[in-house]
């Protein structure tokens, strides 16, 4: 099933999880802010919000450094 | 009629600020005509407004006031000295964003750092080598009472939280985030986007190093809500964090912060 993940058609499998699509994506889950279909997600939701078909997420991270 | 130091002065003609100063401020050697310094003998005109001032003297705070007013562009200087502005993180960034904002004469800043002055922040952070060993919060409260006086500064010496950051800066006009670390820079926009609605937000991420100066940008993410860097240049071993470059980005933040004050960005609400 596809997504869109930052604006872009992605393939995830059905039951993928915030989580999960970030270490697929390599990112650290505590340096990215996920918006999915307008509605910021909590920390602690990232390895239970499950992801539908067609959600649109919208993922902001950030590197170290001040 | 002249006005000198905020007093009514009968204008005459070819008077001028050195004449000024031997009747109403003896010793005056810094003469400010409408804002902008001029020489003791510069002629004045009808209607013009006289700072005379002694120099190593503080001014009293509402001759700061007019000052900042005549030098800032019309209407700016009424909206900045009521502004309320957080600042998340006294490192490179944010002591350089204190710093800015307090020299345009900021109402009220809210600084939080829990950490000390360590000898490495000099190379980038604006607290001074006698310092060493000082609370951020103080050491900077310090610096910028040096600067301007006038400004209120209320500090947070405690180490911020996702679930605190709403509580400390539910009072403040806009936020600046100037963390150090990923995962508080995420956690502070989180906080923001969910328990403070409708507060400006300047954020930072990619600011290492010596890379490309234009490379740092200040993007909208949300509508009043915007990071500010390159995005991708982490702070990491062999790639460090200079004065130079944090430096572009803690002004860009500053500049970012003043735009909204001013109205100049939507805010989200």
């Amino acid at each position: 099933m596809n997504i869109l993940c930052n604006g872009e058609e992605r393939e995830i499998a059905p039951g993928t999880s915030i989580g999960v699509l970030l270490k697929d994506l390599g990112l650290d889950p505590d340096s990215v802010v996920a918006e999915c279909d307008s509605r910021i997600l909590k920390r602690e939701e990232y390895d239970t919000f499950v992801l539908d078909e067609g959600a649109a997420l919208e993922l902001i991270r950030f590197v170290g450094g001040g | 009629m002249l006005l000198v130091n905020e007093r009514e002065v009968a204008f005459t003609l070819g008077v001028c600020p050195q004449d000024l100063a031997a009747r109403l401020k003896p010793g005056a050697d810094i003469f400010i005509v409408n804002g902008y310094p001029v020489d003791a003998a510069a002629e004045l005109q009808d209607g013009d407004a006289c700072w005379l001032i002694c120099r190593g003297e503080t001014p009293p705070a509402e001759e700061m006031d007019r000052l900042l007013y005549a030098r800032h562009t019309p209407g700016v200087h009424e909206k900045v000295k009521k502004a309320v502005v957080g600042v998340m993180g006294l490192g490179g960034l944010g002591s350089s964003v204190a710093v800015a904002l307090a020299r345009i004469g900021t109402g009220k800043l809210l600084l939080a750092d829990f950490d000390v002055v360590e000898p490495s922040n000099l190379n980038r952070q604006q607290y001074f080598i006698d310092q060493v060993g000082m609370k951020k919060t103080e050491a900077l409260k310090r610096n910028l009472a040096r600067i301007n006086p006038y400004v209120e500064v209320e500090t947070v010496d405690e180490e911020l939280t996702e679930e605190r950051i709403p509580d400390i800066f539910q009072n403040v006009d806009v936020l600046a985030e100037c963390f150090d670390s990923a995962a508080m820079k995420a956690a502070a926009l989180r906080a923001a986007l969910i328990g403070l609605k409708g507060k400006g937000y300047v954020g930072v991420s990619g600011v290492a190093g010596y890379a490309d100066n234009n490379r740092i940008q200040t993007r909208e993410l949300f509508p009043g809500i915007f990071i500010v860097g390159d995005g991708e240049t982490a702070a990491m071993p062999g790639r460090g964090l200079m004065a130079p470059r944090v430096g572009i980005a803690a002004h860009h933040q500053a500049n970012q912060v003043l735009r909204i004050l001013l109205g100049k960005a939507e805010v989200r609400s």
